[in-house]
């Protein structure tokens, strides 16, 4: 095999910030016209790999090498130069600009934009609508539509499609992959190893900072891929955890812990009804936009159901606010983490926070009670605490650890899950399904919203999916695979079903 | 496919209403504008072009200082230095202008324009280099320019000759429209019109409304950070060119008053005090209506210490409406 002469070349690239350290000594490298993917856990450094390459943030050592020469990326404009172009996780659009006014901002061709859209699939976007008024899907499509119109020698995608549909990933990497051809690469951040495997030519894998290993993510490589992003010690009670996870009985008969009857919520969440068991996980499966999101603000108090009723024990409940949820013991894990959490406080005050009102009606907080079971909390759910002076500078996956943890430590009836699993590693996923059934099995009701269908069997014990706003199918999660879900989550169930 | 991505958004009909609903604010300011004109023609039957003109010369040092705290504001930040600076202009104006000619005192004016845009740059300089909050940075440097308002002016005096005060009280086109209203329109329109279009314009509305996808799409946050103080700097001095035209003197305290309720104006006007939202139109409907307030209260024979009151609750009420009227268009 000839060895040919790498487009990128990173070494030793170090970063940290404070005590923590993001980047200890990461290498990549990039060969002219491959899909490279970039592997690891959360808090494994890969968002600070792609914003040090994007002139987000200035490494503290290493080099950069783009075509064989040195370059120092000091700013975005500085790494767009150096042919270096990103599509991050939360799209860099300026949401009270329109889209011609954003495009006018970063100097790119509009008919470029168009035409990159109209590959994409998505002409529909009207570029005179503020950038606030569109839907994600459509924020992220736009963004990668402009980062393709630079014509980069290397695209880096973070997390591309985690909030688009299966369909539009498919499409997106049609996109992608065509550039191959010209000699241009693509570096791919994802947690989805299914799609690694099947669209990208290498995979480097970073663990704490560092480069652990290269793989060729042909079909098979998955478990080293795995035990690469895990280490060799967690990887085994990893798949020890997977195999031994419980897998429930389906619920106590009895009384459901929470009814929903008719509900019905702005223009998009019509007739929604089913029944939460005390130990029973029951998932909900939907594209983007079924009504998901307003069930689960109704039954958290945030907002008010325009028809139907939510029974809690038997007893109707009428939410005016997310207290009287709480109260009624029914508590929500958001997906945008930072909907839940105060980002500048600590770990300890974020999880105590709403402990507070029951250690503390009136008069002090009682400190040792609530350094008790915050940590009982912190231990359960193993937070890495180094960072734990500031919520912001944790991990993805270690945020929405912490925002479970609250409701650990403040004890609940019913658990409502958005999403919880969004744009996180498979061991904290595993972790947090573990932790989910082990709820269950203690007692509690858990409702499971997630978008990855692949993980409800693993999960869930029942499964209803939405769409268009109503329930189209409940069936045991034992039989719902990937193929079944999708279907129904696209309203083909229903010929199937009657 | 699925159906919450495209929307199918063609035809003028749809254009018009989102031109509504995006301007819904500024609309409503001038309706309100217009409105508070009725009132006051209605209570005061004798309203002539003289109180016309009595207006604008009231309005036009408030409208600047809007101007100036708008630009800061729409960028994410805030700027309480506005009425020391204005003070600082218009007492440099007034000693330096006193015993001048008329083509004198426009190079003056010139001249104060010009470091009025370098004190902004300062300012924003600060702000952008000690890392302390704007707020903080701000609240010093107003006690430093009232300081050399002082230094200045020891007390109210100075000049300017007839002919420049003329270039804000005369009424030269018509008797209902007063040069002050003129003057207004151009030099804002001179600054912003340029500007909004253009992609340092953008770049403020960008670091206003999200720093950090700002950074990404390759704006200088920094400099275009300075860039919102130093327009600002200029505005502060319009604002204090404005007061020697419209007092004839020069007065170290005249200032004071301008901070607050310029932030108060383009609150009513509709700029977003977190950032990014907002325009140049809204504030100054509202430096007028802010303006006839305590003026119809003289009309009415009210004690015109009740036109702060009145004017807080004015900006409150309208407010209210205004999120009011968000949170229904919300859910639909």
């Amino acid at each position: 095999m000839s060895e040919v002469s790498p487009l990128l070349e990173v070494s030793s690239l170090s970063k940290r910030f404070g005590p923590v350290i993001a980047l200890r000594s990461a290498d990549l490298s990039v060969r002219p016209g491959e899909v490279h993917a970039l592997m690891g856990a959360n808090g494994a450094g890969k968002s600070t790999l792609v914003k040090v390459l994007t002139g987000v943030l200035r490494p503290d050592g290493g080099t950069i090498a783009v075509r064989g020469k040195i370059r120092v990326i000091s700013s975005p404009p500085e790494a767009r130069r150096a042919g270096l172009m990103p599509v991050y996780q939360d799209p860099a659009l300026i949401p009270d600009l329109t889209v011609l006014q954003n495009l006018r901002l970063t100097v790119t061709r509009v008919e470029d934009v168009r035409h990159w859209l109209s590959e994409l699939g998505m002409s529909g976007i009207d570029f005179g609508a503020l950038a606030r008024d569109l839907p994600a899907p459509s924020l992220r499509l736009l963004d990668l539509a402009r980062a393709l119109a630079a014509e980069p020698d290397v695209l880096l995608l973070d997390e591309i499609t985690a909030a688009l549909p299966a369909d539009l990933t498919t499409r997106v990497f049609d996109v992608v992959g065509r550039r191959r051809k010209e000699g241009r690469s693509v570096i791919f951040i994802s947690h989805r190893l299914a799609e690694v495997s099947v669209f990208c030519d290498r995979a480097t894998v970073l663990r704490d900072g560092e480069t652990v290993g290269v793989v060729e993510p042909a079909r098979g490589a998955e478990a080293e891929i795995v035990d690469l992003m895990l280490g060799p010690v967690a990887a085994d009670v990893a798949r020890a955890e997977a195999h031994g996870a419980p897998i429930s009985s389906g619920g106590a008969p009895g009384q459901p812990r929470l009814e929903v009857r008719g509900l019905r919520a702005g223009s998009i969440l019509q007739d929604v009804s089913f029944t939460v068991r005390p130990g029973e996980v029951l998932g909900v499966a939907a594209l983007e936009g079924q009504g998901q999101g307003e069930l689960f603000d109704c039954l958290a108090g945030i907002r008010r159901p325009d028809t139907g009723q939510i029974l809690v024990q038997g007893r109707p409940a009428g939410f005016r606010h997310p207290a009287d949820a709480i109260r009624a013991g029914l508590v929500l894990v958001p997906a945008d983490r930072m909907q839940a959490l105060l980002r500048q406080r600590s770990v300890r005050e974020n999880i105590a926070l709403p402990l507070v009102s029951r250690i503390a009606r009136w008069g002090p907080i009682n400190a040792r009670a609530e350094r008790r079971r915050v940590n009982q909390a912190i231990e359960r759910l193993r937070i890495d605490t180094r960072a734990q002076s500031q919520v912001r500078r944790l991990s993805g996956g270690n945020q929405q650890k912490v925002s479970i943890a609250r409701w650990l430590a403040a004890g609940f009836q019913t658990l409502l899950c958005f999403d919880p699993t969004r744009g996180i590693d498979i061991g904290t996923k595993r972790q947090i399904y573990i932790l989910l059934r082990e709820l269950a099995a203690g007692g509690s009701a858990i409702l499971l919203f997630t978008s990855e269908l692949a993980e409800i069997p693993l999960a869930c014990d029942r499964v209803i999916v939405l769409f268009g706003g109503r329930v189209v199918q409940e069936l045991p999660a034992k039989i719902a695979d990937e193929s079944t879900l999708l279907r129904a989550a696209h309203g083909l169930a229903a010929e199937a079903a009657s | 496919m699925a159906p919450t991505l495209a929307l199918p958004q063609t035809g003028r009909g749809i254009m018009n209403a989102r031109l509504v609903r995006r301007h819904g604010w500024t609309i409503g300011v001038y309706a309100l504008l217009l409105a508070s004109l009725i009132f006051t023609v209605a209570i005061h039957p004798t309203y002539s072009a003289f109180d016309v003109k009595s207006l604008a010369l009231g309005a036009l040092p408030l409208a600047f200082a809007a101007a100036a705290q708008t630009v800061v504001v729409l960028s994410g930040g805030i700027d309480l230095t506005v009425g020391p600076m204005m003070a600082v202009a218009n007492v440099l104006a007034a000693r330096a202008m006193l015993h001048n000619n008329f083509r004198d005192a426009l190079l003056i004016a010139a001249l104060v324009l010009i470091l009025g845009c370098a004190a902004g740059a300062f300012n924003g300089s600060l702000v952008v280099f000690s890392r302390v909050p704007d707020i903080v940075v701000t609240l010093a440097m107003s006690f430093v320019w009232g300081g050399v308002a002082l230094l200045i002016l020891e007390k109210p005096g100075g000049g300017a000759p007839l002919d420049f005060q003329n270039l804000a009280q005369e009424t030269t086109l018509s008797p209902w429209i007063p040069n002050a209203l003129i003057l207004l329109i151009v030099v804002v329109a001179a600054v912003w019109v340029p500007l909004r279009g253009s992609r340092p314009g953008l770049a403020l509305y960008a670091i206003g409304s999200d720093r950090t996808a700002a950074h990404a799409s390759g704006v200088n946050v920094p400099l275009a950070r300075v860039l919102a103080y130093t327009i600002s700097g200029a505005f502060c001095a319009a604002g204090g060119l404005a007061l020697t035209m419209t007092t004839g003197i020069g007065s170290p305290l005249s200032g004071s008053f301008y901070t607050l309720s310029g932030v108060a104006t383009i609150v009513l006007g509709g700029v977003s005090l977190a950032g990014g939202r907002g325009g140049m139109l809204g504030p100054m409907a509202a430096a007028f209506i802010l303006t006839l307030i305590p003026a119809d209260l003289i009309f009415l024979g009210i004690d015109p210490n009740y036109g702060q009151v009145i004017q807080g609750i004015v900006i409150v009420l309208v407010v209210m409406v205004g999120g009011l009227a968000a949170l229904r268009r919300k859910p639909a």
